[in-house]
């Protein structure tokens, strides 16, 4: 997919401005937060923390011995009949889907959601080739018939609100337009019955590679994973290599956390372990299986200072929390991921300089730390990413001679009173009888939308000192 | 006065500034709940801004500064959570491995505190001389929240004044779009998450939001001026409770 992070302010402005897309996200409001919150009191507040705790722990544990985990899953997989294929970048997720295509002569393809194909732009790369890509997750088959990317990674087409949907669904289908949400369900689903049914290619993404069984673990709502993984005569898994967990024992741990971070649920609708093709006398499931196992920048966080970033089990608890991602929604952040944990990754794999602004629109709230399933602390690697831009001469000049100047001064009392207390005075008298501004030299961002309510005119110290003089 | 007893007061840049009756209310409470109050006269800035925004170096310049300004005192107290919370978790970040500043920088840590958190938990204060009368809703900061852990404090310190009433908004733990550089850079975004911020402080239906960080207190007063309520009034806790805000 293709970078369009440069252009967060603007996206930014654009959903902002946006009155039916603001309406959508009005009318979600915090629905995921709400939910989490409410899981998270039901399994009692001191058991989650600890479930978090131990969370973060296996997650670790897996990092801390990346190489030897993956070995051991492609290991195992490859006993029980699987091909594991490792993709360095996205050219090569791309390559090896294709020639998968090419030998088995695959003409259609069903996915269940895949993030990771997201960022290889595998759809576009499918039906260059000539193979039919179909999404069958609710909200993935809804953005693929509007040609558009995921604004959510658990909840792609969250943008949308039901007249879109609508309308999109009567020209696609080609049937009377539906107004009924349990309508519209059924015909989608009767669309996509038949490509179910049809398709000799399954593409699915993979929550957890586990390294003891070879498996892969898959999540979700909707069945269709199920029918992806077990329908089509071949069955792709594409997932990174930090989706490598020890054991099943580990799972059981991270998939308590993983549903009541998302949405809340106590156990999502589907919980699959796949764990190599069909065999003799197996009733379904593929002939042929394969897992695509997927650097494309990952191995950047390895042993570096933001190696935490890559506990992340794909939950969106991040997201759901994001006072930024709330109010612009997941389009503004220009790429796959959107987010905290979308501004921590797009940098970082796709090049520091084409994301500049995702590490800056951050509260640094600290909202997204303390959802996070697994602990990573994102407000330190954003802060570690502004660091790093600072380092590399890539913020504007007057940014650092800024805070240079401000500490230059504010290193050297007598200067740093002599400046404040003209500037407090200054601008007390720009507030006038009202005591606020409206328009701020230097700070036109921040009077954009709110004023700027005038000082007092004195600092402390000065006041402090007079009273001093005057014997308390 | 005992040995244990001497407070430093750091005011904070942002109060010295644009609030300084928030720097007097808090020496007041400070003085009456029995502490002999040192206001170091040279303070500036803890490093926060740089810190944030990647600008190491003057953060660390100024953490050296207010480490040596400060590390006399037996308790350094601020009424902040965001610059409490830069000295008690984040000062230690900027001398990795430099073994005497590391070890002068927790010491700082160790003995700083937020006002309302020193207030209940070490001085155990129990009888503000505020007379603020009328109900209140109270804005968490998210700094004092999740670094310093600042929910309790406040509220406790509000339930002893007879006058108020507090009237919890809606989503009051989320953040307010302040984000320090965040309200420039990103002025349009920072104001509409200080609008939403804004609708829950109007549906609260209180006559004053009541806060403990100037950033915070800045960001949402010019938001509801700009949207046209000139009646909800935006308070520090700190004036509330020592009656500098009635």
């Amino acid at each position: 997919m293709r970078v369009q992070s440069m252009h967060f302010k603007a996206r930014a402005h654009g959903a902002l401005a946006d009155v039916r897309l603001q309406s959508v996200f009005k009318r979600f409001g915090s629905g995921f937060a709400d939910k989490r919150t409410a899981a998270r009191e039901a399994y009692g507040v001191e058991a989650f923390e600890e479930l978090r705790t131990a969370s973060a722990a296996i997650r670790d544990r897996a990092l801390a011995a990346l190489d030897v985990w993956l070995l051991r899953f492609e290991e195992e997989a490859t006993r029980r009949g699987t091909r594991v294929l490792w993709a360095r970048d996205t050219g090569e997720i791309r390559r090896h889907v294709l020639e998968i295509c090419a030998r088995h002569g695959l003409k259609k393809a069903i996915k269940s959601k895949s993030m990771v194909s997201e960022e290889a732009g595998l759809n576009e790369a499918l039906e260059a080739s000539g193979v039919t890509p179909v999404e069958t997750d609710l909200g993935e088959y809804i953005i693929q018939l509007a040609k558009e990317p995921p604004s959510h990674i658990i909840a792609p087409a969250i943008h949308k609100d039901k007249e879109e949907v609508a309308d999109l669904f009567a020209e696609h289908h080609r049937r009377p337009r539906l107004d009924d949400i349990r309508a519209m369900t059924d015909e989608a689903r009767q669309m996509l019955r038949g490509h179910f049914l049809s398709a000799d290619l399954g593409i699915s993404g993979g929550n957890f590679l586990v390294a003891e069984t070879g498996s892969v673990a898959l999540v979700t709502n909707e069945g269709n994973g199920r029918m992806v993984t077990t329908l089509p005569k071949v069955h792709v898994a594409i997932t990174g290599i930090e989706k490598v967990i020890p054991t099943l024992e580990d799972l059981s741990t991270l998939n308590r956390v993983l549903p009541r971070s998302a949405t809340g649920q106590d156990i999502e609708n589907y919980f699959s372990i796949v764990t190599g093709p069909r065999r003799a006398g197996d009733l379904d499931g593929p002939e042929h299986m394969y897992v695509i196992v997927v650097d494309a920048g990952r191995t950047r966080f390895l042993g570096g200072d933001m190696q935490e970033m890559l506990r992340c089990i794909r939950c969106g608890a991040c997201m759901n929390h994001c006072p930024v991602f709330q109010a612009v929604g997941g389009h503004a952040y220009g790429w796959v991921y959107p987010g905290p944990m979308g501004s921590v990754l797009t940098p970082v794999y796709n090049g520091i300089e084409n994301a500049l602004d995702l590490p800056q629109a951050a509260t640094l709230c600290g909202a997204c730390h303390v959802a996070c399933p697994v602990k990573i602390p994102l407000p330190d690697l954003l802060r570690k990413l502004r660091e790093k831009q600072m380092d590399a001469g890539l913020r504007p000049w007057q940014e650092r001679a800024g805070f240079r100047l401000w500490a230059f001064a504010a290193t050297r009392p007598r200067l740093y009173a002599l400046a404040t207390a003209i500037a407090v005075r200054a601008l007390k008298l720009m507030g006038g009888a009202a005591g606020r501004i409206s328009k701020l030299p230097l700070g036109a961002g921040w009077t954009l939308g709110r004023d700027m309510p005038a000082p007092q005119g004195r600092t402390f110290r000065e006041l402090y000192a007079r009273r001093a003089r005057r014997g308390g | 006065m005992s040995a244990g007893r001497r407070v430093g007061l750091f005011v904070t840049c942002l109060v010295d500034m644009m609030r300084p009756r928030i720097g007097f209310a808090a020496l007041k409470l400070l003085e009456r709940a029995g502490f002999e109050v040192q206001v170091p006269s040279a303070q500036t800035c803890c490093g926060q801004p740089g810190w944030n925004s990647g600008e190491r170096a003057s953060a660390r310049a100024l953490a050296e500064k207010m480490i040596s300004e400060f590390e006399a005192c037996d308790f350094v107290v601020a009424p902040s959570g965001s610059c409490v919370g830069m000295i008690k978790t984040h000062y230690a970040e900027l001398f990795p491995g430099e073994g005497a500043w590391l070890a002068r920088a927790e010491a700082l840590a160790a003995k700083t505190w937020e006002l309302t958190d020193f207030l209940v938990n070490v001085a155990r204060f129990e009888h503000p001389p505020g007379t603020y009368c009328g109900t209140v809703t109270y804005h968490d900061s998210c700094s004092g929240l999740r670094e310093v852990g600042i929910k309790e404090q406040p509220r406790r310190l509000l339930a002893l004044m007879p006058g108020v009433t507090l009237k919890e908004m809606s989503r009051c733990e989320e953040c307010c779009g302040f984000g320090g550089t965040f309200s420039i850079k990103f002025g349009e975004i920072s104001a509409a998450i200080a609008e939403a911020k804004c609708a829950n402080i109007a549906a609260s239906g209180a006559d004053a939001v009541v806060l403990g960080d100037l950033g915070c207190m800045l960001n949402i007063e010019g938001r509801l001026r700009r949207r046209g309520d000139d009646r909800t009034r935006v308070l520090h806790v700190a004036e509330v409770l020592a009656g500098e805000g009635d």
